[in-house]
């Protein structure tokens, strides 16, 4: 099923799938603005070199720049909902909707949903890409993994153990050697999250 | 020296200040000594020998993409912004000049407005000399920067041109003289550029041909580049618009194409002449001052020129901006804006223009000149001086500077990956149909043309960087174990290789023979895996840290994170400097991770359909092949080179020596290869 969107009076015909609504629709140009979808929908086409509409984690390895990125595989995960294999744009969108800078003209209306680019949700996006197995906690294992990752070769298990093990006393208040979503944000209450983790071109 | 011997006086006044109070107390030598000015900047010295290095050096370090990406304004700040400043700076001089304010002097409409042109000019020498000390953010310094170099087009034509009419006459020019005028811009301005481009075709074409005479490739580039800046002299077109295309379009093809140490070469000859010639630059500037003959004072004149470039400066900058930043995807904030005007700097180039005016036509050139001089140094010595401050003034304040845990640090770590993973997925900034356009275009036809075939096909293939990379860790793992007499792999040099080798010595010599007799059965595993699987423990076994004292492990842990976490790019990395070459650390960095990356993508590939992994294992495979016959070769080029420069007896040594390297060099490789083969085999499994 296609739905052809005007935007600017130029249809742009985007492929949509059955579990898509019109009102999910609109509630994409809530998330990002129309000239943005334009750009970001170029994007996914550009990425999806088999043109069939979804993209898959080869097409995200295309990108070079990726390799040299130590994280750059937990990112590709993070847009892959679990048990799903292929993204497609309206989920590639709202993952990259996290990085929207906050929108802080409106007043918080507690009665709409949570917005995307908040505070909260992006440390959510963070939490995510070290908590691999979706249990809400960060093991020990999990945080040695990242840390193995982010760190040059130089370093030695040992080194990396004590690291991760000095980490996790910081930040983990009720002893459970693992650091939940609150230790999580309690321990990064200081970081200008908004200023972190936006990308100025999606205003 | 002098500066570098204090490097605190230099963070605080810019290096060019300090210059040009050296060229004053030398000025001051001189004149004491002979009574009058020998030494003067003059404008063909300045134009023809000392401006052109310092031009290439910025064209050939230029951010090629930052700069093309924000073209369009730096366009419109070079030429609207110009003209608007030589405008109005001119008629605001002509007004107050017939409202009386100048006293008399024997001047006109015309001879103001030249003078508006030649001052209006921001001058690129001095915006590097000073922002090299102040860490702007990028954008902000390549505006600046951009507009500096691109407005010489503009100032050229603005001057040839009234200076044409000063010759003419007022009363001769009528609409058809301004209509040239305007036409000469356009053909200045791209005939200039385009000097320079095909200057840069040129020098791309000659370094693809270069490949037996790499030792004259550096002299290639400055001649060339030199000769782009005479080329467009002599046409009267721009000049710096040429040598400024010419280094911009050069840079990544012959870069490419030369041989790394002429790379090296050409980079740090560029840098030596460009310091030395804005040194020299600023210590004239200096000298030329202490000359009484050229000093005419008049307060009216100077002090309304000085307030109105910097007052016009101001209102031109904020008028353009407003309306750049309706088109802007990124739009240039408040403080940025301030930081531009106030970045405005007047340097050499005025006064080598204002130098050039002919004083039969000029009455009042002493009086021009002098005005010049003092705007150069108020620009650039109290400008210069109170820019840092000033930026530093301007920003948010910052909190209290506490130290950051283990958990604060990694997470900022973690989130700039993030954001540079996160921006490569979504395309850049900026990103758009034409840049991709342009993009296909150059991959497809210039790379074909410009770019030796050799350097071309280790653009392509990543996995050619990938197995480059292999290759030098099979080698290290070889030369290693013929070190110690077996294939022991180790990181660290304490006493538990002994161990290692006492453990593993036997099971080695096991598989060894083995694969060197090329008997590939389902149960060899290859020699890659086994040393991976073995480093852990043995590292684990030997290390004895003292962990009893927590401040020293938290100590330790703090330095460790500090000194080894991978650094992102950097979104605001000051990338221009005209002492400081950048050295390649990332280059490491990089390698590393992306080894690390294509393993791990390699081990999933094996659980992944079949149809992937064989494709691409064979595609390098080939590769592959054609490197140990190319190695060999360029080793023994390279050991035929040591040859002419010694005797008979150290040649017969050599050629020994030289056979039974290249001996157990083709050892090396085959072992390798069987290796390779032995990945393969398993990988197929």
């Amino acid at each position: 099923m296609h739905i052809v969107i005007k935007l600017f009076g130029v249809p742009l015909s985007c492929p949509i799938t059955n579990s898509m609504n019109i009102w999910f629709s609109c509630f994409l140009f809530i998330i990002v603005t129309p000239a943005h979808i334009v750009r970001l929908y170029d994007r996914f086409e550009a990425l999806d070199k088999e043109k069939t509409g979804h993209l898959r984690p080869q097409d995200f390895g295309a990108i070079n720049r990726l390799a040299m990125n130590p994280i750059g595989d937990r990112i590709i995960g993070a847009f892959f909902s679990p048990g799903q294999e292929t993204v497609d744009f309206h989920s590639f969108v709202r993952i990259l909707a996290h990085f929207r800078p906050a929108d802080k003209k409106h007043p918080k209306d507690p009665s709409m949903p949570e917005p995307v680019n908040s505070r909260t949700s992006k440390l959510k996006f963070a939490f995510q890409l070290y908590d691999q197995d979706k249990d809400g906690k960060i093991s020990r294992a999990e945080l040695l993994q990242v840390l193995r990752s982010m760190l040059e070769m130089q370093v030695t298990e040992e080194q990396l153990e004590s690291i991760a093990d000095r980490t996790i006393q910081e930040a983990d208040l009720d002893n459970d050697d693992a650091i939940s979503f609150e230790e999580f944000r309690k321990s990064l209450e200081k970081v200008n999250i908004d200023h972190k983790m936006s990308i100025r071109f999606l205003r | 020296m002098v500066v570098e011997l204090n490097h605190s006086l230099t963070s605080v006044i810019p290096e060019s200040a300090l210059l040009i109070l050296i060229g004053w107390i030398l000025g001051g030598i001189i004149y004491g000594a002979d009574k009058m000015q020998t030494f003067t900047l003059t404008p063909t010295v300045f134009f023809f020998y000392l401006l052109p290095q310092v031009i290439l050096d910025a064209g050939y370090f230029m951010p090629n993409k930052l700069f093309f990406s924000n073209m369009g304004a730096i366009l419109v700040y070079a030429v609207i912004g110009t003209c608007w400043n030589a405008a109005t700076v001119g008629l605001g001089l002509w007004g107050c000049w017939l409202g009386g304010a100048m006293g008399d002097i024997d001047i006109g409409l015309l001879q103001f407005l030249l003078f508006g042109s030649l001052i209006a000019a921001v001058d690129p020498v001095a915006v590097i000399a000073v922002f090299e000390e102040v860490h702007v953010n990028e954008v902000l310094f390549i505006m600046v920067f951009g507009e500096s170099l691109l407005n010489d087009g503009v100032t050229v034509v603005l001057f040839n041109v009234f200076d044409a009419f000063v010759s003419l006459g007022g009363a001769e020019i009528d609409a058809v003289e301004i209509i040239k005028g305007i036409i000469s811009f356009f053909v200045v301005a791209f005939g200039g550029s385009l000097v320079g481009i095909i200057f840069a075709l040129l020098i791309s074409l000659l370094t693809r041909c270069t490949k037996n005479i790499q030792i004259i490739e550096p002299g290639f580039i400055f001649i060339l580049g030199y000769l782009s800046y005479l080329t467009a002299e002599m046409l009267s077109l721009s000049a710096i618009l040429s040598i400024v295309f010419c280094g911009i379009c050069c840079q990544k093809y012959i870069n490419a194409n030369m041989d790394e140490r002429s790379v090296t070469t050409v980079r740090y000859v560029m840098k030596v002449f460009a310091n030395g010639s804005e040194t020299i630059i600023f210590v004239f500037l200096g000298i030329s001052a202490i000359d009484p003959a050229v000093w005419v004072w008049n307060t009216g004149f100077i002090l309304l020129t000085l307030l109105f470039i910097f007052v016009f400066r101001f209102i031109g900058v904020f008028l353009l901006t407003w309306i750049l930043n309706k088109y802007r995807l990124v739009p240039l904030e408040f403080i940025d804006q301030v930081v531009m005007s106030y970045g405005g700097l007047r340097g050499a180039v005025a006064y080598g223009l204002v130098a050039m005016l002919d004083e039969n036509k000029f009455k009042e050139k002493n009086l021009m000149v002098s005005t010049t001089l003092i705007v150069v140094y108020f620009t650039v010595m109290l400008q210069g001086i109170t820019m840092k401050p000033l930026v530093t003034w301007l920003k948010v304040k910052r909190a209290a500077v506490t130290e950051l845990t283990l958990a604060e640090k990694i997470q900022n770590r973690t989130f700039d990956h993030m954001l540079v993973a996160i921006e490569d997925i979504s395309g850049q900034i900026g990103h758009n149909y034409m840049r991709d356009k342009w993009h296909n275009f150059e991959e497809r036809w210039l790379c074909w043309f410009l770019m030796k075939p050799s350097a071309r096909k280790s653009r392509d293939y990543i996995f050619n960087i990938f197995h480059q990379l292999n290759l030098k860790d099979a080698m290290s793992y070889v030369k290693e174990g013929e070190r110690r007499g077996s294939l022991a792999f180790v990181r660290n040099e304490t006493k538990a290789d002994v161990d290692f080798n006492k453990k593993f010595r036997a099971s080695f010599s096991e598989i060894m023979p083995d694969i060197m007799a090329d008997n590939m059965g389902p149960d060899h595993v290859p020699l890659s895996s086994i040393l991976q699987d073995i480093v852990p423990s043995v590292c684990l076994v030997m290390h004895e840290q003292d962990l009893t004292m927590r401040e020293s492990e938290d100590f330790n842990a703090h330095h460790l994170l500090q000194q080894h976490l991978y650094r992102g790019r950097k979104q605001h990395r000051h990338r221009y400097s005209r002492s400081h070459l950048e050295t390649n650390r990332d280059e490491n960095e990089v390698q590393e991770i992306f080894q690390r990356t294509m393993r791990s993508r390699l081990e999933s590939f094996k659980s992944a359909k079949m149809g992937v992994a064989p494709a691409k294992k064979i595609q390098t495979k080939h590769q592959k092949k054609d490197k140990p016959q190319k190695m060999p070769n360029g080793n023994s080029s390279d050991k035929s080179k040591n040859h002419p420069y010694g005797d008979k007896g150290t040649c017969s040594l050599l050629f020994t020596s030289l056979l039974h390297y290249m001996k157990w060099l083709n050892a090396c490789f085959e072992l390798i290869i069987t290796l390779e083969s032995a990945v393969d085999f398993v990988v197929r499994l």
